[in-house]
């Protein structure tokens, strides 16, 4: 009994260890091949990384990718792809930084209108999506992806000139937003723990808007009935349907659900950093939300850890190109081997893990007809 | 009913027709849509033969991706990772055409994307993975690889770590001789529709480049592997029925194998186009969702080559009519005139398909009591004609957006080839037949 314990807590672990294993030694081949270090290279981005100002980046890296991370992940909970997380939170962002800039009001208020634009914005384009897949049969793989072009090749592009501030600055942006719409720094609450935050850096607000959103995220889907409804939806949707609940409701309010959290994906940029939309807008976080919950399998603490994974590998790269350390885009090779080592390695101990079980059903069977 | 079977008569008498004749006949339908719509709009640029050149050559890209797409699906494999091996392709064909000249690269970008598909193999095929999980992360994997290749490589030949070197040599081009000549004659003639069906005739026979031409032919070689031969047949039941394929002694594994490596190929010929034809240089980002549009032509032609190359042309042709239509003087006045071509698609679908709904379904005549009643009763009764009533919906804000313009702004034709896909899933959906166990995972022994 006590090994089968050990042997199934061994089988869980065996597969993020397996992954990082693997991806450390691709990465180092790599490396190799391309004339690098690779003892330097990872000196170089662990040292970096152990300083207080990169932690800072790191978490401001993790933030926004924890949050499309939790976006992808709900929509997963329900057997959907949202691969249109990406074109949902760039929209989004776009519509807050256009709305925000037209108006000031008192602090909390300003800061609420402006993510309560962006949640519904993001909400409505993945929603789109949901009543495509409905009431046409439209896979929602498809459509997100299309959805993602026309949103910011078609959308974006026809309305930023009337949103646009400055039109001779090559670098379009809207308006910037009026300081009541800023989000406050979490700076002096991180300087209790810490010494003083330098070179300007400032961690978001969003992070602690990111850590809620993770717990009630975990309680939304391990403890509520609409949970329970998602997961088994997901998992059995004929089943779910005989226990009465209805798979097409389900669809639509996971993709409304999904793309609202998409929504927020964009503010770390919009509240606290740039304060406007402009040509510079970081893109991509959709598509590595989808890497965060595939790595984290959709749980709120491993997602987190996957985040912080994502984000240190991102900030290392800047440092290894000042340095020349390393090509900067070995940390991209290492995500995508990472994120490919572990999908496979979560399947393979998948299996394991089933043979198991109908090992020991076959023993007890046994020992009972005996 | 006397009516639906007249309608089933004439789809019959239809269908009964030789091949070439329909695509004949639908290619010369198109052509007459375009010369109506642009002497409507007063513009003479749709049908120029610029405007189907240009369909031609940006259109091989979508082709090879949908062809690729054509061979993985049939043997069961989703691919979304076509855009990261055409990524693949673009970073290998330079490479090749720096190296080894034309041939080479076009060699190099087709293994550059088979090994992208080798990897979606292994992980999908032989671990299990899921096909949209391991086509996301080789969509990840595949820009970071090149730009980290393309860093290590470049420089020393005269490029940056985001672009190869410029001026990278095409297989060349050749022109028809009479036929060019003769089309050209036809078209100065200035005649409606005779005039325009010559020039369009004279894009696709003046300066047509080898490379297209291996691609036109890939799509009736694509058809015949696939539905004429024993390996073809052993691939498709992969796609359509994998246990009754297995119990009759078919290799599973090493023929899903095969159709997603060959998928990657073409994938990475598509990449391979790109760079060695239409810009004659690796550059980062360049592939522009066209693996994904690749992917729509797939559905638009119904898992079927045929379809897949028309899919592509369409798709293709915005585009290559926006390369002439935004210089200095035209400046959107064709684009605007394909919304009329759109609309106008439109509301003849509403029409079609009002007509073949009118006696299916008798409305629900009873007199209504209450409003609530009479609300239901309108809604019932309108829905089974939801097709016609969001067709007209669409094709007459498509028309208004049409009458109160006077131009297209830049950014509609790079909108509208996934506009176009999602208008065409709307309305077609239930209608597609994609292949069985399209996406499904197999495993040798179960089941």
């Amino acid at each position: 009994m006590n090994n089968s314990i050990l042997r199934r807590l061994g089988l869980s672990l065996a597969a993020p260890a397996l992954a990082a294993g693997f991806a450390l030694l691709v990465s180092s081949i790599v490396l190799w091949l391309a004339g690098s270090s690779w003892i330097d290279t990872y000196t170089e981005m662990i040292s970096t990384a152990s300083k207080l100002e990169t932690m800072i980046d790191i978490l401001n890296r993790a933030t926004p990718l924890y949050i499309a991370g939790v976006a992808v992940a709900i929509g997963f909970k329900m057997n959907l792809f949202n691969i249109g997380v990406e074109g949902q939170y760039v929209l989004s962002a776009f519509a807050a930084a256009w709305v925000g800039a037209q108006f000031t009001a008192p602090g909390p208020i300003h800061v609420l209108i402006i993510v309560l634009t962006a949640v519904i914005v993001g909400g409505l384009w993945a929603g789109l999506a949901g009543l495509l897949k409905v009431t046409r049969g439209v896979n929602e793989v498809i459509s997100t992806i299309m959805l993602n072009f026309i949103a910011t090749g078609g959308i974006i592009a026809a309305t930023l000139p009337y949103a646009i501030d400055d039109p001779t600055d090559p670098n379009q942006g809207t308006v910037k937003i009026a300081e009541s719409g800023w989000l406050p720094n979490l700076n002096s609450w991180l300087e209790v723990f810490t010494r003083e935050i330098l070179k300007g850096r400032k961690l978001t607000g969003m992070f602690i808007a990111a850590i809620v959103l993770g717990v009630a995220y975990n309680v939304m889907v391990n403890r509520s009935r609409f949970g329970f409804d998602l997961r088994s939806s997901g998992m059995n949707p004929t089943a779910a349907r005989v226990g009465g609940v209805p798979p097409k409701k389900m669809i639509l309010y996971s993709m409304l659900l999904s793309g609202g959290v998409a929504g927020l994906i964009g503010m770390p940029q919009i509240l606290s950093t740039n304060h406007s939309y402009d040509q510079g807008f970081i893109q991509g976080l959709g598509f590595a939300g989808i890497a965060i919950a595939l790595l984290g399998r959709n749980s709120a603490g491993g997602m987190a850890v996957a985040a912080l994974l994502f984000g240190f590998l991102d900030t290392s790269s800047a440092p290894l190109q000042v340095t020349k350390t390393a090509s900067p885009e070995i940390v991209v090779i290492m995500q995508a081997t990472i994120l490919l080592t572990a999908v496979i390695a979560y399947e393979v101990v998948n299996r394991k893990r089933q043979a198991d079980e109908v090992r020991r059903a076959a023993l007890a069977t046994e020992g009972a007809s005996a | 009913m006397t009516a639906v079977t007249q309608t089933k008569s004439t789809v019959d008498t239809w269908k009964a027709l030789p091949a070439w004749f329909r695509w004949a006949a639908i290619a010369a339908g198109g052509v007459l849509l375009l010369s109506v719509v642009q002497s409507v709009s007063g513009t003479e640029l749709l049908t120029t033969s610029n405007a189907s050149s240009g369909m031609l050559r940006w259109s091989m890209p979508i082709l090879f991706a949908g062809l690729g797409g054509l061979f993985s699906e049939r043997v069961g494999v989703v691919n979304i990772g076509l855009e990261g091996m055409m990524v693949l392709g673009t970073w290998c064909g330079a490479m090749g055409a720096i190296e080894l000249g034309p041939w080479g690269g076009l060699v190099a970008g087709m293994i550059g994307g088979a090994l992208g598909g080798l990897l979606h193999a292994v992980s999908t095929v032989h671990f299990g993975v899921d096909h949209i999980i391991s086509g996301v992360a080789i969509n990840i994997l595949a820009p970071g690889l090149t730009r980290f290749l393309s860093d290590r490589f470049f420089p020393q030949r005269g490029g940056s770590i985001s672009q190869s070197p410029p001026g990278l040599d095409g297989l060349g081009d050749f022109t028809v001789p009479v036929l060019s000549d003769a089309f050209e004659a036809v078209s100065d003639w200035d005649v409606f529709f005779v005039s325009d069906i010559a020039s369009v005739l004279e894009g696709f026979v003046t300066d047509l480049k080898w490379f297209t031409l291996i691609g036109l032919l890939l799509v009736p070689a694509s058809s015949w592997f696939l539905f004429k031969t024993k390996v073809g047949l052993r691939m498709r039941i992969c796609g359509e029925n994998p246990s009754a394929g297995a119990s009759l002694g078919v290799n599973v594994y090493l023929h899903k194998y095969l159709g997603v490596v060959l998928s990657g190929a073409l994938a990475g010929l598509a990449g391979a186009f790109i760079v060695i034809e239409l810009t004659g240089l690796y550059r980062g980002g360049q592939t522009q969702g066209r693996g994904f549009i690749g992917l729509a032509a797939l559905i638009f032609g119904n898992w079927k080559a045929g379809g897949i190359l028309t899919g592509a042309m369409l798709f293709g042709y915005p585009f290559a009519l926006s390369l002439n239509d935004f210089d200095a003087s035209g400046s959107g006045v064709g684009t605007r005139a394909l919304l009329l071509l759109v609309a106008i698609v439109l509301l003849a679908y509403a029409a079609w398909s009002w007509w073949g709904q009118r006696d299916l379904s008798a409305p629900d005549t009873k007199a209504p009591t209450t409003p609530t009643e009479a609300y239901t009763q309108t809604v019932r009764n309108l829905g089974s004609y939801s097709n016609t009533v969001l067709a007209s919906i669409m094709g007459l804000i498509i028309l208004a957006w049409y009458l109160f313009t006077e131009r297209a702004a830049p950014w509609v034709p790079n909108t509208m080839p996934y506009a176009l896909v999602l208008i065409v899933l709307v309305f077609a959906s239930q209608n597609l037949k994609p292949p069985a166990a399209a996406g499904r995972p197999f495993r040798r022994g179960e089941d």
